[in-house]
């Protein structure tokens, strides 16, 4: 038990490199058995995780290069304990709605070796080891959008590669800066997260290190303006590659900013709460629009991916319980969602290998079941109450109100411009008449396509019903994120906003 | 009556020159064999020096004599060791490339493995000084031999590469003379150590002179190393050359002449002598970068791989400019992983080297595609080397950078850590341009290229090992600082 996250990081690993014994027509069973027990694993870690501590659990340390400090730290709490778990999940949603056939052996070992760099990404607290397994997920991404992807996918894949790789070694030398601070301060070197908390910056040098931490985080995230490089990436992506990047790649850049750059620099960041407030009400009304635009119905939930990051980094920058647990939560639920529009996105491709909204049309009427999972899932990405979108966006939006209501009224046109453009791609896709000879053929959704989006139906619901078995860890540890910012912030006034973001009261 | 000179045996310290010597008795040795019997198969010759280079780096590591030698020629101390080793088990490694599945012109020649020999030797005499004429003639053994080496392979491109190389080799070998000739104008005495004694005491008078013999210094040393613009001989020597001197020329001459580099700027960069500074700080980022953006272009994989190896030697010089503890480990530490990336990535190109095709076709990207559905060992080895070089962690050439922008940025050189990510970022571009053609594009159906052409089984071994190495190195990194750190400080570095 106390291995069971280096299993979960290396158990995919080993399978990869076991699975090119397996013949390619059982290969995709493998994977899903394979992903199916890394899943269980997690839910085990889920079961035997104790929601009251907000501690790291779980932890492992190995020295790796003890002269430099590099360590092999690995640890799990609140925050991050549902993001690995929705990575095992949609890595096995994924694997059973894959539709591929060629080269299935390579994509599914692909696969495996990213699970096993997304899984590190989220419970590695030593910056180099979190680091490493950043930059390693970008080659198995590579590797799928440039060989399964669509006409441009060459371009979209370097270009997805590039920008990613160049913001991230700008986080490099942030992390490389920190460790001489730590080393300074201390006489000894140390990248462990753990220790790198108990130090507590000069204001300045924590805006400059912020500065390099964000240019690794945004690009990921993305925040606009460095999101150019997102639409390609899933126009071009084969379904499973639009899935797991929108799922979970994504979402490393804002776990990096809550886990890194929120407890590390505290002063920049309530000092940026506004700035970085902006950013995400332009992302979330601009894409917004722009997605409205689009005749591509994979192009427009694109488009509401990099809008609905926007709002979680809202949340995140809330700095309270309420809008930090929401931004996590929407992170969840957004995984879960986007993952299931990009697999009925790519279940349309399949069929009429085109995906041109302008191409369907009264969908409806030949594809019930699919148009009704559509529509939950349509209500959910806008944010229904009852549905599990709602819960994070109304949490980060109720957080960031305490800031400034002006960006959270403005933030909140996110709920009616999603409905805008959803509704309206909705409604030209499935309703009307059936016009198109082609439609009229089309058989509905079945078999392992039905196995794969009924389960993120039930959550959607559930969750968005009872959401307190997510909140409840989200909240604990979340709460010990904002003690520990109290606790280092150098500038008196950063902690009287602390204080004053995280009581009811008007004044102190 | 003139006394009689007594020199001491002793203080001649022999053991500082029974490495070099051994190298050079084995490639005498070789040279001998053959004259008596001319029949004997190239696999005799390649194990002999196998055997003597063992010898050589037995004696290399096991030296703990005092540190001066040979009326204060020699100079062994941690670095010359730790450059040493580095040199015999590179030489080593591309001596054994020598088994190939075809015949070449150089395989003909026992004098070939001889030279290789010699050259060893003269790299070694190289570092193991302080004297800058006996630095001077191991330079210049080491270089003739491997002038000829080239030629030895006997094609067009081959002789041209040869003799493009030795006009610069034999101009740079002139500026290195004239800079000893200004400095022992100056300071009276041809040893670096004397030099910087007599220099610092005088408080750097004849400044002018003094930047005038710098510069000279600095075209040799840099013709050798590849600095930018020393470098423009570099892509068309690799291109010339066989597969495997080319992956030798790109590793091992280089260790020599940055432990030379070392110990002459650090007369100057020491006592922070501003002008110095400058220009090494220029040279390096013009090293850096000019090769970076050239190599975008290329089509030819082997000029792509020469550009490249510019680019890194300059990532690798910046360690001479910051000058700390922690830049000279992770010089050597970097150039270690970095050699052996290469020397993965040279020997894959190697086995593709086929008589029967023109040269210059061989090594054409295009000639990749779709690799990955008729030759996928080699796509995901050639895939990984590239990857390696390209400093994606955590293979084994990130963890040198990752150390040297450490020690950039722990001495306050910001601007140059930039420099250097930004090139890393510029780098992954052209090294990922081979692994789209294997992995992303189909099979270009006119062209049968045949991969594996040459390999035999020890090429696959080194291949393999290479491979293993960058995969696991993250668990050696350790031992490697440990090692070289306790080398670099024992020598005051």
């Amino acid at each position: 038990m106390e291995h069971i996250l280096s299993i979960l990081i290396f158990f995919p690993a080993l399978a990869a490199i076991i699975g090119f014994l397996v013949k390619e027509d059982s290969i995709k069973a493998y994977g899903i058995v394979v992903t199916a027990i890394v899943f269980i694993l997690s839910c085990i870690l889920w079961y035997n995780f104790d929601n009251a501590q907000a501690q790291m659990q779980f932890t492992e340390y190995m020295e790796l290069i003890p002269s430099f400090g590099i360590n092999y730290v690995l640890g799990v709490d609140g925050i991050s304990l549902f993001l690995v778990i929705m990575t095992t999940f949609m890595t096995m949603i994924s694997l059973i709605g894959l539709n591929e056939k060629r080269d299935l052996k390579n994509l599914i070992i692909s696969i495996l070796f990213l699970e096993m760099t997304m899984i590190g990404v989220f419970v590695s607290l030593d910056a180099i080891v979190f680091y490493l397994f950043w930059e390693l997920s970008l080659v198995p991404m590579l590797y799928i959008i440039g060989a399964w992807g669509a006409k441009l996918r060459i371009y979209a894949s370097i270009k997805f590669f590039l920008y990613t790789f160049l913001g991230s070694l700008i986080m490099l030398v942030g992390m490389l800066y920190m460790g001489y601070i730590y080393f300074e301060t201390t006489g000894s070197w140390s990248f462990s997260f753990l220790d790198w908390n108990m130090l507590a910056l000069d204001y300045n040098l924590q805006l400059w290190l912020f500065a390099a931490f964000f240019a690794g985080f945004a690009v990921k995230v993305p925040m606009v303006p460095f999101h150019t490089w997102l639409p390609y990436a899933h126009g071009q992506a084969p379904t499973i590659g639009s899935v797991i990047l929108a799922a979970i790649l994504l979402k490393m850049g804002t776990y990096g900013f809550i886990r890194f750059s929120l407890p590390l620099f505290p002063d920049a960041s309530v000092a940026l709460m506004i700035p970085m407030g902006i950013l995400g009400v332009i992302a979330i009304i601009y894409t917004a629009m722009i997605a409205y635009a689009q005749e591509d119905i994979k192009q427009v939930i694109a488009y509401s991916s990099i809008s609905h990051m926007g709002v979680i980094i809202l949340g995140t920058f809330a700095l309270n319980v309420e809008g930090i647990g929401g931004s996590i939560f929407l992170m969840i639920s957004h995984g879960i969602v986007s993952g299931a529009l990009f697999m009925l996105v790519g279940m349309i491709y399949d069929r009429r290998h085109t995906k041109m909204i302008s191409e369907f049309g009264g969908l409806a009427k030949v594809m019930p079941r699919f148009a009704t999972i559509f529509a939950i899932m349509l209500m959910a990405s806008v944010g229904l109450p009852l549905t599990i979108g709602f819960v994070g966006e109304f949490l980060s939006l109720l957080g960031y109100f305490r800031v400034s209501p002006t960006l959270t009224l403005l933030a909140g046109l996110t709920i009616i411009l999603g409905a805008v453009y959803m509704l309206s791609v909705y409604k030209k896709s499935f309703f009307g008449e059936l016009k198109n000879e082609e439609n009229k053929k089309l058989e509905d959704i079945k078999g392992k396509e039905l196995v794969a989006l009924v389960p993120l139906v039930a959550l959607v619901i559930f969750l968005g019903v009872y959401p307190k078995p997510i909140l409840e860890p989200v909240d604990t540890s979340v709460k010990r994120v904002l003690q520990v910012m109290q606790v280092k912030a150098v500038n008196e006034e950063t902690r009287e906003k602390l204080a004053k973001l995280n009581s009811i009261k008007e004044h102190e | 009556m003139i006394e009689p000179i007594s020199i001491d045996l002793a203080s001649l310290n022999i053991p500082s020159l029974v490495p070099m010597m051994v190298a050079i008795v084995g490639a005498l040795s070789i040279i001998c064999i053959d004259l008596v019997n001319k029949k004997l198969d190239k696999s005799l010759y390649i194990v002999l020096a196998m055997l003597f280079l063992a010898v050589d780096f037995v004696t290399v590591i096991g030296f703990n004599g005092a540190i001066r030698g040979f009326f204060d020629l020699m100079l062994v101390d941690g670095i010359s060791i730790l450059a040493q080793a580095i040199i015999i088990i590179g030489t080593a490694f591309f001596i054994l490339l020598g088994f190939t599945k075809q015949r070449f012109q150089e395989q003909r020649y026992p004098e070939y493995i001889a030279l290789f020999l010699f050259m060893a030797g003269g790299f070694q005499f190289m570092v193991s000084s302080d004297s800058l004429i006996l630095i001077l003639v191991g330079l210049e053994t080491a270089s003739m031999a491997l002038y000829v080496m080239i030629a030895m392979h006997n094609r067009d491109r081959a002789i041209e590469a040869a003799i493009k190389y030795f006009t610069m080799g034999a101009l740079s070998t002139a500026f290195f003379a004239f800079g000893a000739m200004i400095f022992y104008a100056l300071t009276g005495s041809v040893e670096l150590s004397k030099i910087s004694l007599v220099l610092v005491a005088s408080e750097f008078e004849n400044y002018g002179v003094i930047l005038l013999g710098v510069v000279f210094m600095l075209g040799a040393l840099g013709f050798k190393l590849s600095l930018v613009p020393f470098h423009l001989w570099v892509a068309d020597v690799y291109e010339g050359s066989s597969a495997q001197l080319a992956g030798f020329i790109s590793t091992v001459p280089k260790i020599a002449a940055f432990v030379v580099a070392l110990r002459f700027f650090e007369i100057f960069v020491s006592v922070d002598n501003e002008w110095v500074e400058t220009i090494l700080f220029a040279i390096i980022v013009l090293t850096m970068t000019l090769p970076n953006l050239i190599a975008l272009v290329q089509t030819d994989i082997k000029r792509m791989l020469a550009f490249s190896s510019i680019s890194h030697a300059g990532f690798v010089f910046s360690a001479i400019l910051i000058e700390s503890t922690q830049a000279t480990i992770g010089l050597f530490l970097y150039w270690i992983l970095f050699a052996l990336a290469n020397l993965g990535m040279f020997t894959l190109l190697w086995m593709n080297r086929n008589k029967a095709q023109k040269e210059s076709s061989d090594n054409q990207m295009i000639n990749y595609s779709g690799l990955i559905k008729t030759a996928p060992a080699f796509a995901l080895l050639n895939g990984l080397f590239l990857l390696t070089l390209a400093g994606i962690p955590p293979f084994s050439v990130f963890w040198g950078k990752m150390y040297l922008i450490s020690s950039a940025i722990n001495n306050g050189y910001m601007i140059l850590a930039f420099v250097m990510i930004l090139n890393s970022a510029i780098a992954v571009y052209y090294y990922l341009r081979p692994i789209v053609y294997m992995f992303f594009r189909e099979k270009i159906a006119q062209k049968e290229t045949i991969i594996g052409t040459n390999s035999t089984l020890m090429l696959k071994v080194i291949v393999a090992s290479c491979a293993v190495f960058a995969i696991i190195s993250v668990g050696l990194i350790d031992i490697l600082i440990e090692t070289i750190s306790f080398y670099v400080q024992i020598s005051g570095y």
